[in-house]
């Protein structure tokens, strides 16, 4: 069983591909894979025959106990030749009904055969759970293939009015079936069947709420009223979907499922009611309203509607009379409705219409077709030797029965209420052939009317034989069942015989003179006069009051919804940044201080002043700071502020026995001063308030309030820590496991190494938003496009650019100083005007780099020992980096660099990957660390942690962190400030001067991701002044 | 565990002033904000390891006790880093938003606001729809229509021609 699903599964996968090589004659290499799953599963008849159900289970999520759980009885057995069969034969009759230029017909295929082989699994499957999973693929399956001509917003609509409706009611049947599975202890379907008796007798009540729950999912599944609507409405589906989905299969499943639970379940308090009601409405009503329409797709869904409605009241009953009769009928119903839905998708292909008033005179051009609907829709009707009438002879037999041994109103209902259904069946059966193929007399206006008067034949192409082919099949299969119902009655004996009283009827064509004959015979003469009187009858509906129809309540249910969503959403989203804060602070205040005083306030234990006269130092010195932030108008002041926050943090750090960490926050706090320096010289001095003096006072209650919760907070959580901390034995098992002494160091890349691959993760994210958010498109990561070197041309231009920021004055003496031959300390120093080169600068950095690089590879290695480490090295290389540019500028910085930041940030990660992944292989785990040992010559005995790999990584990213920031709030600022000084200067000069605007190419020097018309205005400017 | 009194002031300072300039409309000020509010942060982590001790270097006469919790620093110092990068990030936004209008602030999302204002109606869910009676219709069925026509025409006059045919058959018969 799990081979056909998964031969469905690989046909869907594949399917796209298939298509996309041979085009729709794919759909008969599809088609083979449910019609050899069929002769297996005639294969598995001799097992099934003998009560010995063939079963197969594998263990899926055994924490969950969550079994893949298959079970072959007759009953899914039966069902499963509709599924497969139909199955195949519509998806054969695909390759004619879709044209070779359709669209998507691969999507479409694939969803179509995956949808077989779902629906087998929901046949098979003996675990509730996995039953449940399947029952909803089917509806998102279904969703798609009605939704597959997307282009019109009839069918998007549907789709979704058929997805919210199944899922609503698999939803319900989810409860019930937790319900039911936790009640009865096991969601083994066929141990809840087996144990029924007692789990009924244990929980009565509950059983009988789950078995309502279940059946609301099987009523919404199988268009049952009041939630019929759907299916009508789904008929949006392209025709075979209509016949597979919506006629043979899955709306089949609400049926099995009451067909499943029926033998054991029926007897619940529930059950009943909702079957009688429920089922002999919706077969009274589909049918009646069936005879309202005029689209031959929807006679057919709300006969479907109809039908579905009898095959459940009949099921429902859970007899063994009424589960032979209403297989019987599920399996002559799949055939012959199915052939109906393709001889109309026959018919819309080739004329262009399914419109009863704009059809006429088909049988003539179409007989092979006509005489298949013909039979079809006879079997539907009950006419004698067909597989339709057999089937209700014996529905009959069984209710009449019933009549006579019980006698209760409820079987008299039944009876009654069938036979109404059956005469309504033979009305809508004949409106059916005679919409679909008769000549008809001018009774509609719409009809096209030739010259003389008389109704146009509808044109039609003549209609291929591999088109017609699966329809008939069909056909011969009704055909062979009316005449010969023994095989039948031979599949659904062996489930018949588990019910436990003997069927009082049997399946064949000729009972003898029966009252259930005669009765048979009533319904077909008073059908064909309900028909005859077609037009009295239309009359007669027309003048009766509507009912509100289903699918008005539905929209006005999602009309609400929405109303309401956007009364929410209105009141909530504000749009301001600071109200969400707000609230989110709040309700931090607010919940954890009533859970802290009213459930149980732990003492405050013992407090100490401080530790150290230090910490008071650096204390008094960041609340002065921090204090003064508010009220400093300054920016730069501010920041600096902050800045001394950060720097007394240092101090705090390194007094609290922290070495690594003062030494990354030292780092980090000078990389972001820079950072902030060279982000925010294009702003104005003066902190913009912009708030009105009327919030600051709210704002600052939020704020205090805020900062004593924090410190209560702290406070309580720390008086009230009894237990001693997690990471007592870490220094050992760093030194003895991980071959570190620095215990903080082997915590990040050894014991919590996956905290630290999350977070560098978020490092490259925010590096990339950085460089995305300054250079728009992409991220900018070569600022010389061809050479990393620039010639002398280019560099000719870079200097002209810069000198020509700083003005004329400056540009003389830049002239002065760009003769001199080369630059002795900074390798790019003459891309940088003159005025702002710092030669002390440019010697130190010069004099310091390669130290501080050297330093940060000793931190990198010798982390593991001592403080240091990937994160401490990084900012170390990112420091040295800084000093670079802030010596020699961006192309100077871009010297430094021979590998850009976007590749070393992705090399860094895909280090780290390598490092986690790796040690599977050698059957280690993942992450897991290993020291190598060697005693090299002359050096002696030493050893290396592979750790340090993943420290490599993170390192490189860091690197890449720091290079981005400089690169986009440095360079990229420079030259946008750059441009705009020219810009400004251009204006200035006045309408007099004669600009040539030419557009280079683009490996010119100072073009970066975008080439700009006004980015090469410069250059020409510069020519200009150069000629002055 | 006692609790340093300092810095839970400290902290709580941090905190406040954070919390209070990220409540401003100027994003630099949040930025500068959301930095208080790291370093409170931080600070709260590191204070929550309890008594400071030796660096957590390890040492094998050394009492595990005797370190301060190695643990914490872990978490802080990769906070320490992601909180450079969302500095930088925050950058990058307050640069973009200069660049785009001049304006350091943050402005009340207009789109936001509209959703308030939204009809109920929406096309998709609520139009009247014509009904589908076929899925292929348009071209075909004007061809069809066309057609049609003239088949029937042909239609009758070859009935007719028919029936001329066989009247004149008729009095040829007779006349014999």
């Amino acid at each position: 069983m799990l081979a056909v699903l998964i031969a469905h599964a690989l046909a869907a996968l594949l399917a796209p591909l298939i298509f996309q090589r041979i085009g729709r004659n794919a759909f008969y290499l599809l088609a083979a894979v449910p019609g050899v799953s069929f002769i297996w599963l005639l294969l598995q008849w001799p097992a099934v025959r003998d009560g010995q159900d063939p079963t197969q289970l594998v263990n899926w999520v055994p924490a969950l106990e969550l079994e893949l759980a298959f079970r072959m009885d007759a009953l899914a057995w039966a069902t499963s030749l509709l599924v497969l069969g139909v199955g195949s034969l519509v998806l054969a009759y695909c390759a004619r009904y879709f044209s070779p230029d359709s669209p998507d017909t691969g999507g479409f295929g694939a969803q179509l055969v995956a949808f077989a082989g779902v629906m087998f699994g929901l046949v098979t499957s003996d675990d509730l759970m996995l039953m449940f999973i399947f029952w909803e693929i089917t509806s998102v399956l279904s969703f798609l293939l009605i939704s597959y001509a997307r282009t019109r917003m009839s069918a998007r609509r549907a789709a979704i009015q058929a997805l919210v409706i199944t899922t609503a009611g698999g939803l319900t049947m989810l409860v019930g079936v937790v319900m039911l599975g936790q009640l009865g202890g096991t969601y083994r379907i066929s141990e809840l069947l087996a144990n029924a008796p007692q789990i009924i007798a244990e929980h009565e009540a509950m059983i009988s709420v789950a078995m309502a729950l279940i059946l609301v999912g099987a009523v919404t599944k199988s268009a049952l009223i009041p939630f019929h609507f759907w299916l009508p409405a789904a008929m949006a589906a392209p025709t075979p979907v209509s016949a597979y989905l919506h006629a043979a299969a899955m709306v089949k499943a609400g049926v099995f499922i009451v067909a499943r639970f029926a033998p054991e379940y029926a007897q619940t308090d529930a059950w009943q009611p909702m079957i009688i009601i429920l089922g002999l409405g919706t077969m009274l009503f589909g049918g009646w309203v069936a005879l309202r329409q005029y689209d031959l797709k929807l006679i057919l869904a709300y006969g479907t509607v109809s039908q579905l409605g009898f095959l459940i009241l009949i099921l429902g009953q859970g007899t063994a009379d009424a589960a032979l009769a209403g297989l019987a009928l599920m399996l002559a119903h799949g055939c012959f409705k199915a052939t109906l839905f393709l001889v109309v998708g026959i018919i819309d292909h080739e004329t262009g219409s399914r419109d009863v008033r704009k059809l006429s005179g088909l049988y003539r051009p179409m007989k092979g077709l006509f005489v298949i609907a013909l039979i079809g829709a006879a079997s539907m009707a009950g006419f004698p030797l067909l597989g339709g009438f057999v089937a209700k002879e014996s529905v009959l037999e069984g209710l009449l029965h019933s009549v006579e041994v019980n006698g209760d109103p409820a079987s008299w209902i039944r009876l009654v209420g069938v036979l109404l259904g059956s005469i309504l069946t033979v009305a809508y059966s004949s409106r059916f052939v005679w919409g679909a193929f008769a000549t008809k007399r001018s009774e509609f206006a719409d009809l096209p009317v030739g010259a003389d008067g008389r109704p146009v034949r509808t044109p039609t192409h003549s209609v291929s034989w591999a088109f017609q082919a699966p329809a008939a099949v069909l056909t011969v299969v009704t055909i062979a069942y009316g005449l010969y119902p023994g095989p039948v009655e031979t599949f659904l004996t062996p489930w018949v015989n588990t019910f436990d009283g003997e069927t009082t009827t049997y399946l064949a064509w000729w009972h003898g003179l029966t009252p259930a004959l005669g009765l048979s015979a009533g319904v077909l003469v008073i059908g064909l006069v309900l028909f005859w009187l077609r037009i009295p009858v239309a009359k007669f509906q027309n003048a009766l009051p509507h009912l509100p129809a289903g699918e008005r309540v539905y929209r006005g249910v999602i009309d609400g919804l929405d109303r309401l969503a956007v009364k929410v959403t209105g009141s909530t989203q504000r749009g301001s940044l600071s109200f969400y804060l707000s609230v989110i602070l709040v309700t931090a205040i607010v919940v954890p201080v009533v859970a802290l005083f009213l459930e149980e306030t732990p003492p405050l234990g013992a407090m100490r002043v401080a530790d150290s006269w230090g910490q008071v130092i650096a204390g008094a010195i960041m609340v002065v700071a921090a204090l003064a932030v508010i009220k400093v108008q300054k920016r730069f002041l501010a920041v600096l502020l902050v800045s001394v926050t950060g720097f007394g943090m240092v101090l705090i750090f390194a007094l609290q026995g922290a070495p690594d960490l003062a030494l990354t926050q030292m780092l980090v706090e000078t990389i972001a001063l820079v950072a902030i320096v060279l982000a925010l010289r294009s702003l104005p001095a003066p902190v913009w308030h912009g708030n009105k003096d009327r919030s600051r006072v709210p704002r600052a209650i939020v704020a205090v309030t805020f900062g004593v919760f924090m410190m209560l907070l702290a406070a309580f959580s720390m008086a009230s820590r009894t237990a001693s901390p997690i990471s007592l034995n870490m220094p050992k098992m760093a030194y003895e496991l991980g071959n570190g002494a620095n215990v903080v160091n082997v915590i990040l890349v050894d014991i919590r190494a996956w905290d630290t691959f999350g977070e560098l993760t978020v490092v490259v994210v925010a590096a990339t938003g950085v460089a995305s958010l300054l250079f728009v498109q992409g991220r900018g990561d070569r600022l010389v496009r061809r050479a990393v070197a620039p010639d002398t041309a280019q560099l000719e231009k870079i200097q002209n650019r810069a000198t020509q920021a700083l003005g004329p004055d400056g540009y003389r003496s830049a002239r002065n100083f760009s003769v001199e031959p080369s630059s002795p300390y900074i390798l790019a120093g003459k891309t940088v005007a003159p005025e702002i080169r710092s030669i002390v600068l440019e010697v130190i950095t010069r004099l310091l780099f390669h130290t501080i690089m050297l330093v940060s590879l000793y931190l990198l290695i010798a982390g593991h020992n001592l403080p240091g480490g990937g994160f401490a090295a990084g900012l170390t290389a990112g420091l040295a980096l800084t000093l670079r540019y802030l010596a020699g500028g961006r192309y100077e910085l871009e010297r430094a660099t021979p590998i850009n930041a976007g590749t070393m940030l992705g090399l860094g990660l895909a280090i780290c990957c390598l490092y986690a992944v790796v040690p599977v292989f050698f059957g280690g785990s993942i992450m897991q660390s290993y020291t190598l040992a060697a005693d090299l010559p002359l050096y002696g005995h030493t050893y290396v942690v592979t750790s340090v790999i993943f420290d490599i990584g993170v390192y490189l990213i860091v690197i890449g962190l720091v290079l981005d920031i400089l690169r986009s709030l440095g360079g990229h600022v420079d030259e946008q400030h750059e441009d705009e000084i020219m810009r400004r200067r251009r204006r200035a000069q006045g309408k007099g001067a004669r600009i040539r605007v030419t557009r280079g190419p683009a490996s010119d020097a100072g073009a970066t991701g975008t080439v700009t018309v006004t980015r090469e205005e410069p250059v020409e400017l510069a020519e200009e002044d150069s000629a002055r | 565990m006692s609790v340093n009194l300092t810095l839970l002031v400290v902290m709580g300072v941090l905190y406040t002033v954070g919390v209070y300039l990220v409540l401003e409309r100027s994003l630099t000020r949040v930025l500068l904000g959301v930095m208080l509010l790291t370093n409170a942060t931080n600070l709260l982590i590191v204070h929550a390891a309890g008594m400071p001790g030796l660096a957590p270097l390890y040492s094998s006469d050394v009492d595990p006790q005797d370190y301060t919790d190695p643990l914490p620093q872990a978490l802080v110092l990769t906070a320490i880093v992601i909180g450079l990068a969302v500095t930088a990030f925050l950058l990058g936004l307050i640069y973009r938003s200069w660049v785009l209008s001049r304006r350091d602030v943050i402005a009340d999302d207009d789109e936001d606001r509209r959703v308030a204002t939204q009809s109920s109606f929406i096309d998709e869910e609520d139009a009247e729809l014509p009904e589908d009676t076929s899925e292929f219709d348009d071209e075909q069925l004007e061809a069809n229509e066309r057609e049609s026509e003239l088949r029937h025409q042909r239609e009758v006059e070859w009935a007719q021609s028919q029936k001329h045919d066989r009247e004149n058959n008729d009095r040829d018969g007779g006349q014999r």
